[in-house]
């Protein structure tokens, strides 16, 4: 059976090093998978969980993080934070038994546009796979907008 | 006088449901007994003296849409929740202070600017309360105007008789449309006494006294002693079936969204802060003042209207053992009339 | 108990504090906490297996500082707590007179080190019953997990009264009260629950000393204490990082070695 399923992924991406490798992967040529949604942000430090969380909430069946190399972040540090935070992140997610497939953490370099080609493909074929994500259904708050 | 078997009470409310109607029955998640609406009767349970949440959430649920937009296409759709006929419900299992609460929360919400919601729902509902053969020394309902046997709320009140069954008092219209459609599940029986089987809840205080004091105790050093240990949490106002305050809230994205009705608590420090940064009620102890004068002074002033029944759930629920029968105990002992 | 009565009433009349924050008599045979400002009333005090109540939340209530300085009956996860509290800079060291209670010992700790030497000395240890809850928990697959956190979760209303049990949850605007942007969802809802619960544990990843206090204050009876210690066991797991033990140790989460391990990013 075909699959017609045509996941939406939302990557959150660091302004230095992977925005900066997307772009490459542009002028480079190199095609790849269209269904991801890149969000520039100043640094992998600033990337908050709550983002995550509200991607997957607003219909993102994927999601993916990535940043600078270590020892390669514009702001000396703000990756080392940043992986602390998805180490912990990723586990409580896990724990209260989120599939955490759906979402992709990496290091692309400014270098790197084949690299990100390769992720972003590789994440729409695994979630494709997977199917739409779970939601956390409102089940009371349907219920009642039904209801009245 | 009717009654009823326990099996067939089971059925009257399978059937109920079986109707279309939304069922709420007491059931046990973990530890707790919550109202959940249910579908089969298998998981109603019996055993409580009191359910850890309150029934307002048939009439006052924790969150609810005021109104909602949806964009479709160029044209926005809008959703009025209030248009809409609400469903009917069936509340099982609520104490007869449960019901006297629901009949109060109804009489509040529909001063001055009725509300259409709470309002229509209340008309939809009917309440199959239980008499309490058991109490524990967290109730106080006779302190407050109720009883462990009160009619008043109820539209069914059984009461637990020998063998196994219930006495059952049809009280209202409601309550006789469900009695006289089902009627083969009820029995005729003479008339009893019901007091012989309902617990035993010693009038604690007097609310009228209480009301009277608190009306000069503003001032009174009783509320920074009592409120020491209060964290400031909302456990008590989301347990207590008469506390009404809300939030509103939106939610949604551009596209797509609600306008929510939240419960609040004045227990929480910034509920009443200001946007100037002045908070009106700036210690514990003034947020637990206002918890107990409006519940026991401020509404009777303005609508004769108790604001407690007295189930005991806010003592029970509270991490600190901020106990409101004690405090009031205090209060009706230690506040001077001036 | 005795010895705890003696060493209150020497405190109160010697003037070295003015307020004890302890346990006493509360109703319905629960202990409930107590402020005891005179040696007259130091008999008030119960220590024994009610009292569970993390008191270190009181320290810093305006009510109570505004008593003058204060001495606190506090279990071996208050006593951590406290730690962690001066570590995060919400107390100054030598503020508070520590009465570590455990079982019928009493010790007198007044400075960082002693405090460190108890903390470190006595581990705080769960309930049986929690140690099989955790156990249970991670015996199960993720999808099992999932339908048991949202089973539990959907009992919540929202009272917040985890959050004002917990000392370390000390924020004066927490981030559910901020609303530009509105990070956690308010109403009560699944996704809401979840927002929040989500955030509570990763805000006390590597800080939660496990005192449970949190899962006795939740009215809905939600083990939601399993969160925080499954953040903090994280932490001690991938930081080797323990909270509680050290005065002057850094926050897990806003710090960072170079050598940190995983295997996820690619």
């Amino acid at each position: 059976m075909e699959n017609t399923f045509e996941p939406k992924i939302v990557a959150y991406v660091c302004n230095w090093c992977t925005y900066a490798g997307a772009d490459l992967t542009g002028t480079s040529r190199i095609k790849y998978a269209a269904n991801v949604r890149i969000v520039r942000f100043p640094c992998t430090g600033r990337i908050d969980y709550n983002l995550l969380l509200k991607a997957l909430a607003l219909g993102a069946d994927g999601i993916i993080v990535s940043g600078c190399h270590p020892n390669d972040c514009h702001y000396t540090s703000g990756n080392f934070h940043a992986r602390r935070r998805w180490i912990v992140f990723k586990q409580m997610m896990e724990y209260m038994g989120y599939d955490m497939r759906r979402v992709k953490f990496s290091w692309v370099s400014a270098a790197e546009g084949a690299k990100w080609a390769d992720i972003v493909n590789t994440t729409v074929r695994e979630i494709r796979e997977l199917g739409p994500a779970q939601r956390i259904q409102n089940e009371e708050f349907r219920m009642m907008n039904s209801e009245g | 006088m009717k009654s009823i078997t326990h099996d067939n009470l089971l059925k009257l409310l399978a059937g109920l449901a079986d109707e279309g109607k939304i069922v709420y029955a007491p059931v046990r998640k973990g530890q707790k007994v919550f109202f959940a609406p249910v579908q089969n009767m298998q998981p109603v349970v019996f055993d409580y003296i009191q359910t850890t949440e309150s029934p307002k959430l048939v009439l006052f649920p924790r969150y609810e849409p005021l109104i909602s937009f949806e964009y479709q296409g160029k044209e926005v759709k809008v959703d009025d929740p209030s248009a809409a006929a609400p469903a009917e419900r069936v509340l099982f299992g609520s104490r007869p202070c449960d019901a006297m609460a629901l009949k109060r929360l109804a009489e509040f919400f529909d001063r001055d600017i009725p509300d259409a919601l709470i309002a229509g729902r209340q008309k939809a509902l009917t309440v199959i309360s239980m008499s309490c053969i058991k109490a524990d020394a967290d109730c106080f309902c006779t302190s407050t105007g109720s009883s462990p046997g009160d009619i008043c709320g109820s539209d069914i009140l059984l009461t637990p008789v020998e063998n196994n069954g219930y006495a059952a008092e049809i009280l209202t219209g409601k309550g006789a449309s469900i009695a006289d459609r089902c009627s083969s599940l009820f029995s005729e029986i003479p008339e009893i006494r019901k007091e012989q089987y309902l617990a035993k809840v010693e009038k604690a205080f007097s609310h009228e006294e209480v009301r009277k004091k608190l009306s000069h105790a503003f001032d009174h050093d009783i509320w920074n002693g009592a409120s020491l240990r209060c964290i400031g949490c909302g456990a008590c106002a989301f347990v207590c079936p008469m506390c009404s305050c809300f939030d509103i809230q939106e939610e949604g994205t551009a596209k797509k969204g609600s306008r929510v009705r939240c419960w609040d608590s004045c227990g929480f420090s910034l509920f009443t802060l200001h946007t100037s940064g002045h908070n009106p009620r700036h210690n514990q102890s003034e947020r637990w003042r206002q918890r107990v004068m409006h519940k026991f002074s401020y509404q009777p002033e303005a609508a004769e209207l108790t604001g407690c029944v007295g189930c005991g759930r806010c003592s029970r629920a509270c991490p600190s053992d901020m106990n409101l029968k004690e405090q009031l105990q205090d209060i009706a002992a230690n506040v001077e009339t001036v | 108990m005795q010895a705890l009565h003696q060493k209150v009433k020497e405190l109160l009349e010697s003037g070295k504090v003015q307020v004890v924050i302890g346990y006493g008599e509360g109703s319905g045979g629960k202990s409930r906490p107590v402020f005891i400002r005179s040696a007259a009333d130091a008999a008030k005090l119960v220590w024994d297996d009610r009292c569970h109540q993390n008191l270190a939340v009181y320290i810093n209530k305006p009510e109570i500082k505004k008593m003058g300085k204060a001495a606190i009956v506090a279990h071996p996860a208050a006593v951590r707590t406290i730690v962690q509290m001066i570590a995060e800079h919400q107390l100054s060291s030598g503020a508070i007179i520590v009465l570590a209670v455990e079982n019928d010992t009493l010790e007198e700790l007044t400075d960082n080190s002693s405090l460190e030497v108890y903390a470190q000395s006595h581990p705080v240890l769960f309930p049986p019953f929690v140690v099989k809850e955790i156990e249970d928990i991670a015996a199960l697959s993720a999808a099992e997990r999932f339908e048991f956190w949202q089973n539990e979760l959907e009992k919540c209303f929202k009272c917040y009264a985890c959050r004002a049990a917990c000392p370390l949850c000390y924020c004066e605007r927490c981030i559910v009260e901020c609303n530009q942007p509105q990070w956690v969802s308010v109403p009560s809802h699944a996704q809401g629950n979840f927002e929040w619960h989500m955030n509570r544990a990763m805000h006390l990843a590597g800080r939660c000393v496990s005192c449970g206090s949190c899962t006795i204050a939740c009215p809905a009876g939600i083990p939601i204490g399993l969160l925080t210690i499954e953040a903090s066991r994280i932490a001690r797991t991938e930081f080797g990082f323990e909270p509680g033990i050290s005065c002057d140790a850094s926050s897990a989460m806003s710090s960072f070695r170079n050598e940190d391990k995983e295997t996820f990013i690619q």
